[in-house]
C-alpha cells in the first residue's frame, strides 16, 4: 500500500493502482474517453491528465497509465491540467462535430466549441480512441480491423477499406466505440459491419437470433468445443 | 606475456604502421555522399588511372566526409598535407605531375580565403578548420571506411582492447560518468547514467541500439560518422555493451542514407572476422553481435519508444507508458539507446581518459558536438567544436557569414524541436543549458542560418507542416493540435490572418507542449514560440497589414518589373508559366499581377536583376 | 493468374530470406518493394498468412511509413528535397516546378507511367541544396532551367547524370 495525496485529500491506494483509478476511488470525476474496461490502456486521448508533483519536479501526466506512488501529490484540476482538457475537448469538437457524447462531455467540462477550428466533416465520429482495435486484437483475437496510416489521415477500419475475412461480425467493436462511430445493422437473420453482411445463427431453445454463424464457428475453432453445443444463446444457458 | 585483448589490438596496429610510415605518399579524397554528388568519385578514378599511367606507385583513399561540403569534390596529398578544392577530373593529369610526383602546389585549386585573398596550403590554415577540435570527426579524413585496417591504424579498436583486459563493466561506466558524457542525439542526458539504469535493471537480454534515425531535416552529422567512420560507433557500442551487460545490440539507420547502411554492413562483417564481434570477443567470455535495422520513412522513429515499435516490427508509435527504457525497452527489455555520435565518443574516453575529455568544453556540456552548418551560409559543411564555442564564431569565423551581401536573421538549432536564435544572441556559447535558456535546444546539432530574405512566419509553417505531416497521430494534442496550429499559421502567411491568432497560438502551444503522448507534440510548439519571442513584429506585418516583410509569402507580395534595368530581352516572358509578364522587345516589360503566381521562374532567368519583390 | 502467383512466389522467397519472425516485417516489406517497385495488395497477404501475422497488422506497417507506395510507381522517381536548408535554398519553388512540369502532386504518377514524384525530408547533402534525387542520383543546385533539361534527358534516354 502507499500513501499519495490526491487534491489535497489523504488516499492510500495498493501499489499497482493507476492514478485513474485511485481518483475515482477517492469520489473524484475525471473524464476519459479511451479508457474501458474490457483492453489495456492506451494514453491517447488525455483527457484524463492530472500534474504530479515528485520533490522538486512537476509534470503533466495521463493518470490511467501512471502508478500510485509513495508521496506523490496530484492535483486533478490544476491549470495547466484544465488547459489540456480544454484544448482537447475543442480539438475533438470540432474533429467530430456530429457527436452527442462529445458534447454532453464539453457541456460537463464547460468547454465551448472554438470558433478558429474549421470543423472537419469527413471524420464521422471516431476520435481515434482505438478500444475497437484493441477489443478486436486483445479480446477476440482476430484483429480484423486497424489503424491505417499515420497523423490526420490516421483512420479506423479494415485494410483497403474492403470486406475483412477475418471478421466474425460479433460487434464488440461498435459495443466499446464510446462515440457511437461504428455503425452495425441487425435485422432479422442479417448483420451488417464493415461492409460484410453475417448470416445470424437462431438460438436452438428459444429460436431467437443472437449470434453471427461465422462468430460462432470461429468461437469452435477456439476452444475446441464442438459447434452444435454452442446453438443456445446467452439468456437460455 | 599473456596475450590479452589489448595487446592483441597492438600487435595489429604495429604491423600496419610500417606500411604507412611518415613520409608514405599517398592521396585522401573525400567520399561522403555529398562529395559523391558532386562527383569525386570520378575524380578518384580519373586519379587512380592516371597513376597507374605514370606508373607510380601512390594509393588513393576514398575516406569519409571532411566537413567541408561546399568545396567539394577535395582532397589532400600526403605527406605535403596540400589541400585542393573544388577539383575536377580535368584537373588530374596536372595534380599528379606537379603535385605528386615533384611536390609543386597549384595555385588555383588551394583554398582562397574571401577576406584576406591568401591562398592556404592546408586544412589547418583553412578558416573553416581552424578553431574545430575535430577529435572524432577529423578521423574520417584518414580511412577507407570500409578496410577495418585503416581504422586499427589508427588506434581502432585499442580503446576496446584495454576495456576489457584492464576495466571491469562498473570502471567503464564510471570513466565515462567523469567524463560527463551527455547524450549527443538531443536530450542531453548523461550517458554513464543510463547505462547504470540498464545495468541494475532486471531482465534478459539486455540491448544497446544507436539510434541513426538522424530525421532533423539540415542535420546530417550522423550520416557522415555512419559512412565515413563506421568502426568508431561499433567500437563504442562493444563497450557500451560490455559496461551494460548486453549480449544484442542494433543499430537503427534511416531508410534515405543507403551508404551508410552498406559500411555499416561491412564494418560489422569485418569485424566479426576479426573477433571483435559475436562470440568471445578477443578471447574473453564476453559475447555481442550487432544488427542493423532500417528504417522506412517516419521521423517519429527517432523517438526511443517508437524506434523499439519499429524493430518489433510494428508501426512506429511512442509508448504511453511511463516506464524507462532501461528498465523496459526494446521487447520490454532493459535497453540502453544512444545516438550514433554518442557511441562514437566513448573509445575516445576509453583511449584518452576522462580526465582529457571533461577538459574540453564548459561545465556542464562536456567534450565536443558535431554541428551540420547550413542554409544560408557562405561555408556549408560538419563542424567540430568544443561546447562553449559561441554562434558567432561558428557562423562567421567558420561559417564565412552569410553569402551575397545579403544580412543574418536568424539561425535555427535543434530542427523541428527548437528554435529561432537571432543576431542580438549570437554570443552566447553554445551548450546544452545555454541554447535551453534561449527558447532553443541543441538537438541532434543542425544549424540553420536564415538571411533576411527567410519568412520567420513562414520558418514556423514550414516547421509545423513538416510536424504534422510526421506525427504518428496517437494523441488528440498532436495529431488535431499541431494541424491546428498550422492552418492557422497557413491563414497568416495567406493574408487570412486574424486578431488573436498569435495569442491563440500561445495559449494552444502550452497545452500541446503539456498534453502530447512524446517529444514530437511535445516540442512542436517550439518553433512557434520562438519565432514569437524574437520576431512578433513580423507576424503583426503579416496580420495587421497584409504583407510579408522578407518577401516570401506568395499570397503577400508582388512582383514588379524595374523600368530602369530591364532591357527587354524577352527571357521573363519565355519562362512565366501563366504568361504574367509581356512586352515588347528592347522595351521595358510589365507584370500583369492577376495573372502572375509568383513561382520565381522569372527572377531566376532575368540576367539584370530587374525583378522587385514586396 | 500467372503474375498473381509470381507475386506470391517472389514475397513467400523474401519471407523466407529474412526468417518468419514478426519483427523482420518492416524488412520484408522494403525487399517487396525493392522487387516490383510498390507493395501490390498479393504480396502483403501472402506476407501476412507467411509470417502468421494479422492481414491489418500487416497493412497498418504498409501504410504508417512512407517509404512504401501501395501504388505502382514510375520508371523514374523523382524525389525533391525539403528539408530545412534546402527550404531556405528555395525548394518549394522548385517543388511548384515539379508539378507543373510533370503535371502531378506528389505521392503521384504521371499517366505514361514514366514519372512519379515525391518529396523527401533531408537526404544530408545540405551543401548542395536545393537538391533533388532522381532513383539514385542526386542533383544538386537545382534551378528551374535545370528541371526542364533533366526531365527533357530522361524522357530522351534513360541517362541521369
Amino acid at each position: 500500500m502507499v500513501n499519495l495525496i490526491i487534491d489535497g485529500k489523504n488516499i492510500t491506494a495498493k501499489e499497482d493502482t493507476m492514478l485513474l483509478e485511485a481518483i475515482r476511488g477517492a469520489g473524484i470525476n475525471i473524464p476519459t474517453l479511451c479508457a474501458h474496461e474490457a483492453v489495456s490502456r492506451s494514453g491517447a486521448c488525455r483527457l484524463c491528465v492530472v500534474e504530479i508533483k515528485k520533490g522538486n519536479r512537476t509534470r503533466i501526466v495521463t493518470s490511467c497509465l501512471y502508478a500510485a506512488e509513495e508521496g506523490l501529490i496530484v492535483d486533478t484540476k490544476s491549470e495547466r491540467v484544465l488547459n489540456v482538457r480544454r484544448l482537447v475537448m475543442e480539438l475533438l469538437l470540432a474533429r467530430c462535430p456530429e457527436s452527442d457524447v462529445l458534447q454532453k462531455l464539453a457541456k460537463e467540462l464547460c468547454v465551448d466549441p472554438q470558433a478558429r477550428f474549421i470543423a472537419d466533416a469527413d471524420k464521422g465520429k471516431c476520435v481515434l480512441c482505438r478500444s475497437c482495435v484493441r477489443v478486436c486484437e486483445e479480446v477476440v483475437g482476430v484483429s480484423a480491423i486497424g489503424l491505417f496510416s499515420r497523423g490526420s489521415h490516421k483512420t479506423v477500419g479494415t485494410p483497403y477499406n474492403e470486406k475483412s475475412d477475418a471478421c466474425i461480425g460479433c460487434g464488440a467493436c461498435a459495443y466499446v466505440c464510446p462515440t457511437g462511430h461504428i455503425e452495425m445493422f441487425t435485422t432479422g437473420d442479417k448483420r451488417k459491419i464493415w461492409g460484410r453482411t453475417f448470416k445470424m445463427k437462431t438460438c436452438d431453445t428459444c429460436g431467437r437470433y443472437f449470434a453471427p454463424v461465422d462468430q460462432l464457428k470461429y468461437i469452435s475453432k477456439k476452444t475446441g468445443v464442438p459447434l452444435k453445443e454452442l446453438g443456445i444463446c446467452m439468456d437460455c444457458r | 606475456m599473456k596475450n590479452t585483448p589489448d595487446i592483441q589490438a597492438r600487435q595489429v596496429q604495429d604491423d600496419l604502421r610500417i606500411n604507412y610510415g611518415p613520409n608514405k605518399k599517398f592521396i585522401t579524397i573525400c567520399a561522403g555522399t555529398g562529395c559523391r554528388a558532386y562527383g569525386s568519385l570520378k575524380v578518384k578514378d580519373a586519379l587512380e588511372a592516371e597513376l597507374k599511367k605514370q606508373n607510380m606507385n601512390v594509393e588513393v583513399l576514398a575516406t569519409g566526409c571532411f566537413g567541408f561540403c561546399e568545396k567539394g569534390p577535395m582532397l589532400v596529398i600526403h605527406p605535403d598535407k596540400y589541400f585542393y578544392q573544388q577539383v575536377k577530373v580535368e584537373d588530374v593529369p596536372e595534380i599528379v605531375a606537379k603535385t605528386v610526383a615533384k611536390g609543386e602546389v597549384i595555385g588555383r585549386l588551394l583554398y582562397r580565403d574571401p577576406d584576406t585573398t591568401k591562398t592556404l596550403f592546408r586544412e589547418e590554415d583553412l578558416p573553416f578548420y581552424k578553431k574545430q577540435l575535430r577529435v572524432v570527426f577529423g578521423r574520417n579524413g584518414m580511412l577507407d571506411p570500409t578496410r577495418i585496417d585503416d581504422y586499427l591504424a589508427i588506434d581502432g579498436y585499442q580503446a576496446l582492447g584495454k576495456a576489457l583486459s584492464e576495466m571491469t563493466p562498473e570502471g567503464v561506466i564510471s570513466e565515462v560518468k567523469k567524463a560527463g558524457l551527455r547524450g549527443r542525439g538531443g536530450g542531453g542526458f548523461p550517458a554513464a547514467v543510463k547505462w547504470e539504469g540498464a545495468r541494475r535493471a532486471h531482465g534478459n537480454p539486455k540491448y544497446v541500439i544507436a539510434n541513426g534515425d538522424e530525421g532533423d531535416p539540415g542535420a546530417y552529422m550522423d550520416r557522415s560518422l555512419m559512412e565515413g567512420n563506421p568502426h568508431s560507433i561499433i567500437e563504442g557500442m562493444i563497450i557500451g555493451a560490455y559496461a551494460v551487460g548486453a549480449q544484442d545490440g542494433y543499430i537503427y539507420v534511416r531508410h534515405e542514407y543507403p551508404l551508410a547502411v552498406t559500411h555499416l554492413t561491412m564494418a560489422i562483417a569485418a569485424a566479426r572476422e576479426a573477433g571483435l564481434l559475436g562470440k568471445n570477443i578477443l578471447g574473453t567470455d564476453f559475447s555481442f553481435d550487432i544488427h542493423i535495422t532500417k528504417g522506412a520513412g517516419a521521423f517519429v522513429c527517432g523517438e526511443s519508444s517508437a524506434l523499439f515499435a519499429s524493430i518489433e516490427g510494428r508501426a512506429g508509435e511512442p509508448r504511453a507508458k511511463y516506464v524507462h527504457a532501461v528498465e523496459k525497452g526494446l521487447w520490454d527489455k532493459p535497453t540502453a539507446l544512444n545516438n550514433v555520435e554518442t557511441w562514437a565518443n566513448v573509445p575516445l574516453i576509453i583511449n584518452r581518459g576522462a580526465d582529457w575529455y571533461a577538459a574540453i568544453g564548459t561545465e556542464k556540456s562536456k567534450g565536443t558536438k558535431i554541428f551540420s552548418l547550413v542554409g544560408k551560409i557562405k561555408n556549408t559543411g560538419l563542424i567540430e567544436v568544443p561546447m562553449g564555442t559561441t554562434l558567432y564564431e561558428i557562423i562567421y569565423d567558420m561559417g564565412g557569414g552569410i553569402p551575397n551581401g545579403r544580412k543574418f536573421k536568424a539561425v535555427q538549432t535543434g530542427g523541428p524541436s527548437g528554435g529561432c536564435i537571432p543576431e542580438s544572441l549570437l554570443d552566447i556559447p553554445v551548450d546544452f543549458d545555454k541554447l535551453y535558456e534561449v527558447g532553443s535546444m541543441m538537438g541532434s546539432g543542425g544549424m540553420i542560418v536564415m538571411d533576411d530574405h527567410s519568412c520567420m512566419v513562414d520558418v514556423a509553417r514550414y516547421f509545423l507542416a513538416f510536424l504534422q505531416e510526421e506525427s504518428c497521430g496517437k494523441c488528440v494534442p498532436c495529431r488535431e493540435g499541431v494541424r491546428r496550429m498550422n492552418n492557422i499559421l497557413e491563414d497568416i502567411c495567406a493574408g487570412k490572418g486574424r486578431q488573436g491568432d498569435v495569442e491563440l497560438l500561445e495559449t494552444m502551444s502550452q497545452a500541446i507542449a503539456d498534453g502530447s503522448l512524446c517529444a514530437l507534440g511535445g516540442s512542436a510548439p517550439n518553433p512557434v514560440l520562438s519565432t514569437i519571442k524574437y520576431f512578433r513584429e513580423e507576424y503583426e506585418a503579416h496580420i495587421k497589414d497584409h504583407r510579408c516583410p522578407a518577401g516570401v509569402c506568395k499570397a503577400l507580395i508582388t512582383y514588379s518589373i524595374i523600368p530602369e534595368k530591364c532591357t527587354g530581352c524577352g527571357l521573363c516572358i519565355k519562362v512565366c508559366p501563366t504568361q504574367a509578364t509581356s512586352g515588347e522587345k528592347k522595351k521595358a516589360h510589365t507584370i500583369d499581377n492577376d495573372k502572375c503566381t509568383r513561382c520565381g521562374a522569372c527572377i531566376e532567368s532575368c540576367k539584370f536583376d530587374a525583378i522587385n519583390v514586396e | 493468374m500467372k503474375e498473381a502467383s509470381n507475386i506470391a512466389g517472389k514475397t513467400k522467397e523474401i519471407v523466407k530470406k529474412h526468417g518468419k519472425d514478426k519483427s523482420s516485417l518492416i524488412g520484408v516489406l522494403q525487399d517487396i518493394q525493392e522487387a516490383f517497385n510498390y507493395l501490390p495488395k498479393q504480396a502483403l497477404k501472402t506476407a501476412a498468412s507467411a509470417m502468421n501475422v494479422p492481414f491489418s497488422r500487416v497493412y497498418e506497417a504498409a501504410t504508417f511509413y512512407t517509404a512504401f507506395s501501395l501504388k505502382p510507381r514510375g520508371e523514374n522517381i523523382v524525389k525533391i528535397c525539403v528539408g530545412t536548408a534546402c527550404h531556405v535554398r528555395g525548394a518549394a519553388i522548385l517543388q511548384d516546378k515539379f508539378e507543373r512540369t510533370l503535371g502531378i502532386k506528389p505521392g503521384e504518377t504521371t499517366k505514361d507511367k514514366k514519372f512519379s514524384l515525391e518529396t523527401v525530408n533531408c537526404v544530408g547533402a545540405c551543401a548542395l541544396g536545393p537538391v533533388v534525387l532522381i532513383n539514385t542520383d542526386y542533383h544538386g543546385q537545382v534551378t528551374m532551367n535545370k528541371v526542364d533539361k533533366l526531365i527533357e534527358k530522361i524522357k530522351e534516354g534513360g541517362a541521369q547524370q
